[in-house]
């Protein structure tokens, strides 16, 4: 005689700590086994993409700090990019380097939050406490760049709103020497860690080719052994001539995941080296007043500067008409804006590539077959953060 | 630049008379093509030996209200192989039901489900077209022209129900958009009104 089993239905969030945000994950599990997962996203969907519409380019900028949270600037690269690439017009060789410094500062961010929170949910505490505070420190950096902690709106179309303190980068460098130590002591609790590894390895494991069929993109996809990095492959600003390596995984699992955002955050900190080294002088943002705002010193001498902030802050600039794809290399992978523009001061249409949307699709495939204890330790490697995800 | 000229003549070479237009602008290449070759076209894209297009990025819909083919979808497609992008283009009217390309990339799911949702594009054999990123129960498409941005409906906490409800949004102000046009260049409202007077004349 055969037993009867009857399939169990569990939700998993949506307020879950482990669900890192707002996901409701409906899993059907055979006892530990989970038979199916189903991701209902959506819960902070905010409608960026159509806010966007209503706003001028300017504007637009700062829903770009609140999508993926946890490395704002990034994500306004990508916008600032393609605004660029319409104008048509050249950044200052300056502002590329402030942008990659601070680009890599929010990879470093992003990937201490996603490591440290990986292993606060498969049972280490310590790892995050001590992360927090270097992402504390790095979050000053922020603030001491463009006067906010999180919602930066720092990259302009153009350049970047402000030139940086004196002081800030020699901070900057005093934290790139002392930070590899701290990486050091965080790879010493994880990565020979015996419970972590029971954790992570051979869990949630993605061949070459399923990461490319569900379009993974940035650490999920060189985790898997495809050497992709848009850093170098359609290389933007001034990454061409920084020299940085691409750490690639081998098994596709979540260990080999872990383990290349540990070297990823090495490799920032050399980038961000170089470009201290490297930083040249000289403007900030576009010299041209049509588009990025006169210095304040100017407005009060000058009545054609004075024209140029007013017309700048009540109807914008405006962009040629075309469309344009862009995408950077966020720390989750590629974001990307596809950008559409019908010649006025407002975007016409706006799409927003994020890349935790492919990640978390991915989910029920992932998990199925695992046990229901593997659920928070493959949803902490896909490295979701549900601002980019629910847009 | 000189690979992306090549695929543009590989890829009409190849698929002539399915593809209806192609450019490279912005150093982007677009194809336009017929939204009943969809599949064919993307296919041939994805498995042909010289284009590996082998990602799917992303579904971009756009709508225009105006045009007679009102909807416009855009799969933006990625070879790592050759490092090029592609943009397939595809125009079709209101109703239209579009085939679903699920089948050859698995990650469409989701990305034709967002266009389902804030659109209301239909896809044909699609295996779970629901709403993705709307309440439950929503009813509209939110990214169409003609719904409003501040929406129909907003929740609150009801002290008196001891649960959220939902009320017909009301707005203090009503949400004003202001006309930028320069006043050289004449402003809206002038414009309208010498369009009628134009079109008042012809008749």
């Amino acid at each position: 005689m055969t037993k009867k089993t009857k399939s169990l239905n569990l939700n998993f969030g949506p307020q879950h700590p482990a669900a890192h945000g707002v996901l409701r994950l409906i899993l059907e599990l055979d006892g530990e086994v989970v038979e199916k997962a189903d991701p209902h996203i959506g819960l902070l969907h905010r409608g960026t993409e159509k806010l966007i519409e209503q706003k001028t380019y300017t504007q637009a900028l700062p829903y770009f700090d609140r999508l993926d949270y946890v490395a704002p600037m990034n994500q306004e690269h990508a916008f600032a990019l393609a605004a660029e690439k319409l104008l048509d017009i050249e950044v200052p060789i300056r502002a590329k380097y402030i942008r990659v410094i601070f680009c890599e500062i929010g990879r470093i961010l992003s990937h201490i939050l996603n490591v440290t929170t990986q292993a606060l949910d498969v049972g280490a505490l310590t790892p995050s406490l001590w992360g927090f505070e270097e992402r504390e420190t790095l979050m000053t950096f922020y603030e001491r760049a463009s006067g906010s902690r999180l919602h930066a709106n720092y990259f302009r179309t153009g350049g970047v709103h402000q030139d940086i303190p004196l002081k800030l980068i020699d901070d900057i460098e005093k934290f790139c020497k002392s930070f590899p130590k701290i990486i050091d002591d965080l790879e010493g609790l994880l990565t020979d860690n015996r419970i972590f590894k029971q954790r992570n390895v051979e869990i949630g494991i993605v061949t070459k080719q399923e990461a490319l069929d569900h379009s993974f993109s940035g650490v999920m996809l060189r985790g898997s052994g495809v050497p992709w990095d848009l850093r170098r492959s359609q290389p933007y600003e001034i990454y061409k001539d920084l020299d940085f390596k691409i750490p690639v995984g081998k098994n596709g699992d979540c260990y080999d995941r872990y383990l290349c955002r540990i070297e990823e955050m090495r490799e920032s900190v050399k980038i961000i080296l170089q470009c201290i080294e490297k930083l040249p002088k000289g403007p900030v943002k576009s010299i041209d007043g049509k588009i990025s705002p006169p210095n304040r010193d100017d407005l009060k001498q000058s009545m054609e500067a004075l024209i140029h902030h007013f017309k700048l802050f009540t109807e914008g600039y405006r962009v040629p008409k075309g469309d344009v794809y862009t995408a950077v290399e966020a720390p989750k992978g590629e974001f990307g804006v596809y950008l559409i523009s019908d010649g006025t001061n407002k975007p016409y249409r706006c799409k927003i590539r994020a890349p935790g949307f492919s990640h978390l699709q991915a989910m029920d495939y992932l998990i199925r077959g695992h046990m229901l204890a593997d659920v928070p330790a493959v949803l902490g490697s896909l490295d979701i953060v549900f601002g980019e995800v629910d847009r | 630049m000189k690979s992306l000229i090549d695929k543009e003549k590989l890829i009409n070479s190849e698929l002539a008379t399915k593809i209806q237009n192609s450019f490279i602008k912005n150093n982007e290449l677009t194809i336009e093509i017929n939204e009943n070759d969809l599949i064919e076209v993307i296919q041939f894209l994805k498995s042909n030996e010289k284009c590996k297009f082998r990602q799917l990025i992303d579904i971009a819909g756009v709508d225009y209200p105006d045009s007679e083919k009102r909807f416009q979808l855009v799969y933006l497609l990625l070879s790592h192989q050759n490092n090029i992008r592609i943009k397939v283009s595809i125009q079709f009217q209101l109703n239209q039901i579009i085939n679903s390309i699920t089948k050859i990339f698995p990650s469409a799911n989701w990305m034709e489900r967002e266009v389902f949702d804030m659109y209301g594009i239909k896809f044909k054999n699609h295996p779970d077209l629901r709403r993705i990123l709307t309440d439950y129960g929503f009813k509209g498409h939110p990214l169409r022209k003609d719904f409003p941005l501040t929406g129909f409906n907003e929740v609150r906490y009801s002290e008196k129900e001891k649960k959220v409800i939902y009320e017909p949004v009301k707005l203090e102000q009503n949400y004003r958009n202001f006309d930028f046009e320069s006043p050289w260049e004449g402003t809206n409202y002038l414009k309208e009104i010498k369009n009628l007077e134009k079109h008042d004349k012809k008749n």
